[in-house]
């Protein structure tokens, strides 16, 4: 009896191991390269999509920005939930207070047990929320990202603010029209390596190409780090290297603001054009004392309008993301869905004296 | 529960207050664990998604390695120390797995190398608290920003992803048949291993005997440094390990994986009714409080609670879990000392001595 209950134990335990040593062994060599070889085939949509048909009734939508209490995420998420109501939805806005890699997982989680017709999310990692966002997809979830995108398989649509095209030529093309096309302007950019800044400084360099702007002249590009006080130095140092410069263009909100509040207490004010990237609240003081006449920045109250019509559009079976297919949002007009499933909101919205107090971000 | 022995020597003292304060800790416990059974009932009663198996896979999987890092913590908790480093710990570990797995490494090599390197971080902690005699209170607040700077360096800012999908199935499916998801299982199993050193080993009334009076615990021949160095081992390691089901889940190793974890797990424990100041609490609670912070933040976010309204539900929990053993000794207290006046009384078991966390060190 003993000695055989001891065999089987011992049984048991050599099975163990060997299972043991078969799952290393059946596993050992999984790097990198080995993963990527067996990369899952790519999902085909079966849905199909029907653009006549209506936007469905009482659709749920949730947007999950960020962060909570983001006073520039917050302005989106209110405007999509006002458009959620424009065509009948029932929308609400639910997220995480620090906008930590992976705390947004919980809440698409949550969301997905509370049978969400649609989710909106601005992601704080694009990897980190993926798996989640795919099971809500496999259970019929629309998911668009908005302001910040996911990685590509993990949402249907991405709501691109602005292509990054459009930024760099439309800043050229208004400083261009302030100074009737004639003078010396230089750029005031980040860090030397930002890639989104150097897209758009590439864009600006092309769209200068044009014969219309060949009276003009860009003199220097200077980089202020993103840094409020090197920015500052770098506008003074620019404007005393050259005495006839006509304009600066800064692509970066803390650029423009160190520029602005240069040139406001100098005797440049007036003189110098100031332009580029920056927020209302930023740049309100500047533009009333007459600093500055213009910035630009995209719209958030329409990139949530466009966002939250682009789930209703999924969710109703519109569109399923796929390129090519158009839709209507709203007042917004019609949209078409670009490569690799990216929706472009349009060109920047230029602020001025005359808009700026509507805005509060 | 297994009872202490009557310890010997200069502990002898020590005896009838740990007997006496059994039966109030076990109060609390259970208190918790009714607190659990409520909320869950109440859940389930009310909101309609709750009691689904795929919403408490959910939130099990979501305290999966709050839990882990929680089993080593009560450990040290009960006797007297803490580790604040674990969290950084874990953000270390996830950006070496990213680190190496993106230099080619096979995930089998990374596992264990994590590993060795959570132990090692373990044994700084422990010796810095033992040889060079410092409070682990200041030696992890320490090496929580180390870890974390170590973290930055060896991944910078990037996210690594594309993770071996049979490992990351493995951290998000259930085991077949439950709700249970794996990481969940395996905690479940180091728990019931855990319970057992703590409340049924010699070495687990050392931890009391240490958390309780440390000098008297040395005297008594327990190896203090020791035992306190293994424990520290053994809390790096299952940070480390718990970076790895934390980079595996969320498919994305980062330097800032786990930022302030450690808060929760901390405030797991407490909730449980262990004490800070060592020497007193059960593992039972410890799992309990773990699992009710986890419970009640699924159910309130289900409910759109907003986060603010969940930390301060959390908060006062956590604040009432600390007062209450308290308010009901002073009770007792008061109640004893006037049967004493009325002259029926046996002799009153001395004050139980609580000497302050800087005395405990090496």
């Amino acid at each position: 009896m003993t000695t055989r209950s001891t065999v089987r134990r011992r049984g048991t335990a050599a099975t163990a191991v060997a299972c043991a040593l078969l799952v290393v062994a059946g596993c050992s060599g999984t790097t990198k390269d080995s993963e990527e070889d067996n990369t899952k085939p790519e999902k085909k949509t079966e849905a199909t999509a029907n653009p006549d048909a209506p936007i469905k009734e009482g659709l749920k939508v949730a947007f999950l920005p960020k962060q909570i209490n983001n006073p520039y995420e917050t302005i989106v998420d209110k405007a999509g939930m006002a458009a959620a109501k424009e065509y009948g939805g029932d929308a609400k806005e639910v997220g995480p207070s620090d906008a930590s890699a992976s705390s947004q997982v919980s809440y698409i989680n949550t969301l997905i047990q509370q049978k969400q017709d649609a989710i909106l999310i601005a992601a704080n990692d694009p990897n980190a929320v993926c798996g989640p966002l795919q099971q809500a997809m496999d259970q019929g979830i629309a998911v668009v990202a908005y302001d910040s995108d996911t990685a590509k398989d993990c949402r249907q649509v991405f709501i691109n603010q602005a292509s990054s095209e459009e930024i760099g030529r439309s800043l050229v093309r208004n400083l261009g029209k302030q100074l009737n096309y004639k003078g010396k302007f230089a750029i005031l950019s980040a860090t030397q390596n930002a890639t989104n800044q150097n897209t758009w400084i590439d864009f600006m360099k092309k769209e200068l190409e044009d014969p219309k702007y060949k009276g003009m002249e860009l003199v220097k590009v200077a980089y202020g780090d993103d840094d409020d006080q090197k920015s500052f130095q770098q506008t003074q140092g620019l404007l005393q290297a050259y005495p006839d410069l006509k304009g600066i263009i800064s692509p970066t909100t803390v650029g423009i603001a160190a520029a602005a509040r240069y040139v406001s207490d100098s005797s440049y004010k007036g003189k110098v054009v100031i332009n580029g990237l920056g927020t209302p609240n930023q740049m309100r003081k500047y533009v009333k004392d007459g600093t500055v006449e213009q910035f630009s920045l995209w719209d958030p109250n329409d990139l949530g309008y466009l966002s939250s019509y682009t789930a209703a559009a999924l969710a109703s079976g519109q569109i399923t993301g796929a390129e090519g297919e158009t839709y209507k949002a709203g007042k917004l007009g019609e949209f078409t869905v670009g490569k690799d499933g990216e929706v472009i909101l349009g060109p920047p919205t230029i602020f001025d004296k005359s808009n700026i107090d509507k805005y509060d971000f | 529960m297994a009872m202490a022995p009557e310890p010997t020597g200069p502990a002898a003292g020590e005896a009838a207050p740990i007997a006496f304060e059994w039966s109030r800790l076990l109060r609390w416990d259970v208190a918790v664990g009714i607190l659990l059974v409520a909320v869950f009932a109440t859940g389930a009663g009310s909101t309609s998604d709750f009691a689904s198996s795929s919403n408490l896979s959910f939130a099990l999987n979501d305290i999966a390695e709050v839990g882990l890092i929680a089993l080593p913590m009560t450990l040290l908790v009960v006797a007297g120390q803490i580790d604040l480093s674990v969290a950084s710990m874990l953000g270390l570990a996830s950006s070496l797995v990213g680190q190496l797995w993106d230099a080619g490494w096979t995930f089998e090599t990374i596992v264990p190398v994590v590993l060795v390197v959570g132990v090692l971080g373990g044994l700084l902690n422990g010796w810095l608290v033992t040889s060079v005699g410092l409070p682990s209170l200041a030696v992890t607040i320490g090496t929580l920003t180390l870890f974390r700077g170590l973290a930055s360096v060896v991944l910078g800012t990037e996210a690594v992803t594309q993770f071996p999908a049979t490992y990351t199935d493995w951290v998000r499916e259930d085991v077949p048949g439950t709700f249970v998801p794996y990481p969940i299982a395996l905690f479940a199993v180091v728990a019931v291993v855990t319970a057992v050193v703590l409340h049924a080993t010699g070495v687990g009334r050392s931890l009391y005997a240490i958390g309780s009076q440390e000098d008297a615990a040395f005297f008594a021949g327990i190896r203090v440094r020791r035992i306190k160095l293994v424990l520290f081992a053994v809390s790096g390691l299952f940070a480390a390990f718990a970076g790895i089901v934390y980079t595996l889940r969320y498919g994305s190793a980062r330097a800032d994986n786990g930022l302030g974890l450690e808060m929760v797990v901390i405030a797991s424990v407490l909730l449980g009714g262990v004490d800070f100041n060592g020497g007193r609490g059960t593992l039972g609670g410890a799992v309990a409080g773990l699992l009710l912070i986890g419970i009640l933040k699924n159910l309130l976010t289900l409910n759109d609670v907003t986060n603010e309204v969940q930390v301060i539900v959390t908060g006062l929990l956590l604040v009432l879990s600390v007062l209450t053993p308290r308010l009901v000794e002073s009770v007792t207290t008061r109640r004893q000392s006037r049967a004493l006046r009325a002259g029926d009384a046996p002799t009153p078991p001395p004050p139980s001595p609580r000497p302050g966390l800087s005395t405990r060190t090496g």
